[in-house]
């Protein structure tokens, strides 16, 4: 097969050259898919916040903040009408407590702090059993695990067996748990955000909110 | 205490072979007999922890640093092969009976997805480099624990009176299947 | 061997899967759907026949005793190539796939077909055994994922069969791979001695 004696200079030329043109061409490949990449994760982040948001013409400037019992920020992406009164704040918010670890998810909230809705945007959770969660809880016709138009100020988020208000997905609790707790989470981060004047600066706010 | 939680998860909730998938060839191909399980356990244990750390200080001091993450499948599995070469050597000089046992499946151990699984499940988690050692001696245990049960139940399976369109290859994917389920019953353990 | 046999082998009589029992990981890993079943079966083919190609081509120039890691890294090359063209293209699937696209560099059938084949033909019979090899290997994952999303879901490619609720969630998860494709080799077994 190999008409080339195996001497070890022809050993370590070969696997240097074999690796350096492929790392080469890997570095080719990689400044061309690297605009689309990024292109593909905007694209993804922009429908999610489309979607948990009712409808909005600008997007303010994101900015992060850091929750008060995590290490890791989460992000907001504030949305305008189009006389710059402020629709609703999408709020990228994640648990590392999902059964399978980390749960990411775009919650949207109102002015007031009500759920406008969800959606979860990375999860390995056990398919057809916690992966349900992303329907699960929005649900319009079963109340009790339904949390769009909620709020954490008005009822209690967490599972029915831990003392709250909401139906945990069957056989699921833990994902369960962990959903609830990324959505307060945000709802947390979104208060104290709010009360900070250089935030609530971002737009006047008609709905008054302290 | 985080490292029992590691520890327990990779072992029995989220076994490496019966829930992730990883190292299914080597499963299938060298439970016949527990003592080769045992001694491929051995040599899996060994090339997993040491690529875990190789990799790891790879992946921190020239591929992130130099924005090369695209690098990572090259360079992890060049580390693997080279690994196993060398426990190739070791093991022709230190066990030579035990590198007859394993015959071709020791070259195999460099295409067991288990060990460049665990390496890029190291980064992915965002381990450090202590958690990143436990993780990969947790998931070498975890791995040896499904080949050794295996191995005792087709141990059994030979002496069993399967119907004969099952014979062999099917009827130890369906027993893999039932230990699989058996071991759904950890899920919720952490 | 003619072509078109070369071609046709990996399907039933040299099936990876079925017969060979080669790359079982991906084949349980990422079958819980048909469609991930027809993209892993899809991305491992371009890998190898992208790597039949090369490696029939540079066969002479490679020393024997450094092929196999030589080969190694011409695969991960291509698993590299199929990584971030499918993150910049075909987002959902990537996800979808998770840990199991680089580990088509680990994949038994394609380092399997680079040293058992490609090393040692030309570079058009390399071509089309990768293709026939790939194209087997894709029916396979397919099938596989077809029968768990069918049993499990009620669902064939998302399209809906009939209601979730009915379905056996079972075979969605990992015990239900291996399983079903215990059956399915029974199945293919029977096949091949007809």
């Amino acid at each position: 097969m190999a008409k080339r004696e195996s001497t070890f200079l022809n050993m370590t030329l070969t696997l240097f050259v074999v690796t350096f043109v492929a790392a080469t061409v890997l570095g080719f490949v990689h400044d061309l898919t690297k605009a689309d990449i990024a292109l593909a994760k905007q694209q993804a982040q922009q429908k999610a916040i489309e979607s948990v948001l009712p409808a909005f013409d600008t997007l303010g400037d994101s900015y992060k903040m850091l929750p008060e019992d995590s290490s890791d920020s989460l992000e907001f992406f504030p949305a305008y009408d189009a006389s710059q009164q402020l629709v609703g704040v999408a709020v990228k918010t994640y648990t590392k407590n999902g059964f399978s670890g980390l749960i990411s998810i775009m919650a949207g909230f109102s002015p007031e702090g009500t759920i406008t809705g969800f959606e979860v945007l990375e999860h390995k959770e056990t398919p057809g059993l916690g992966s349900k969660m992303n329907a699960w809880f929005k649900d319009e016709s079963k109340p009790s695990q339904n949390i769009i138009g909620k709020s954490p100020a008005t009822s209690k988020f967490e599972v029915k067996k831990d003392g709250g208000d909401v139906d945990a997905i069957t056989a699921s609790t833990i994902t369960s748990r962990a959903f609830l707790e990324a959505v307060v989470r945000a709802y947390k981060t979104y208060q104290n955000a709010q009360e900070q004047p250089a935030i609530s600066n971002h737009a006047t706010n008609e709905g008054g909110q302290s | 205490m985080e490292y029992i939680i590691i520890i327990v998860a990779a072992i029995f909730v989220n076994n490496i072979v019966l829930n992730q998938f990883l190292g299914v060839c080597p499963f299938l191909g060298v439970s016949k007999k527990i003592s080769t399980a045992v001694g491929m356990t051995g040599a899996v244990t060994f090339v997993m922890v040491i690529a875990t750390i190789v990799t790891y200080l790879i992946q921190q001091y020239i591929l992130n640093p130099f924005g090369l993450q695209f690098l990572q499948t090259i360079f992890f599995i060049l580390v693997i092969a080279s690994l196993v070469q060398l426990v190739e050597i070791i093991l022709k000089k230190v066990s030579p009976s035990l590198y007859q046992a394993l015959g071709v499946f020791l070259p195999l151990i460099t295409t067991n997805c288990a060990i460049l699984g665990v390496a890029i499940l190291t980064y992915q988690k965002e381990f450090n480099l202590m958690q990143g050692v436990v993780f990969a001696i947790a998931n070498a245990i975890g791995f040896g624990l499904a080949l050794v049960l295996f191995a005792g139940l087709r141990e059994h399976l030979d002496l069993m009176n399967v119907p004969k369109g099952l014979k062999g290859t099917p009827i130890a994917l369906i027993v893999a299947g039932i230990l699989a389920m058996a071991f759904m019953g950890f899920s919720g353990l952490v | 061997m003619n072509q078109l046999q070369n071609f046709t082998k990996g399907f039933i009589k040299e099936n990876p899967v079925f017969v060979l029992l080669l790359g079982m990981c991906p084949t349980l890993g990422v079958t819980s759907s048909a469609i991930n079943g027809l993209g892993m079966g899809l991305a491992t083919t371009f890998v190898l026949v992208m790597a039949n190609l090369v490696v029939s081509t540079i066969k002479n120039v490679i020393p024997a005793k450094v092929r196999i890691p030589s080969f190694i890294v011409i695969i991960a090359a291509f698993v590299t190539v199929v990584e971030l063209t499918m993150q910049a293209y075909l987002p959902s699937l990537f996800e979808s796939l998770g840990l199991f696209i680089p580990l088509i560099v680990v994949n038994c059938v394609v380092l399997g077909r680079a040293e058992a084949f490609a090393s040692k033909n030309t570079i058009v019979s390399s071509v089309i055994d990768g293709l026939g090899m790939g194209l087997g290997f894709s029916f396979a994952l397919t099938l596989l994922g077809a029968a768990r999303e069918f049993l499990g879901s009620g669902k064939v490619f998302d399209m809906i069969i009939f209601p979730e609720d009915y379905g056996m969630l079972l075979f969605v998860l990992a015990p239900g791979a291996f399983i079903v494709l215990g059956y399915l080799i029974a199945l293919i077994n029977r096949l091949n001695k007809a």
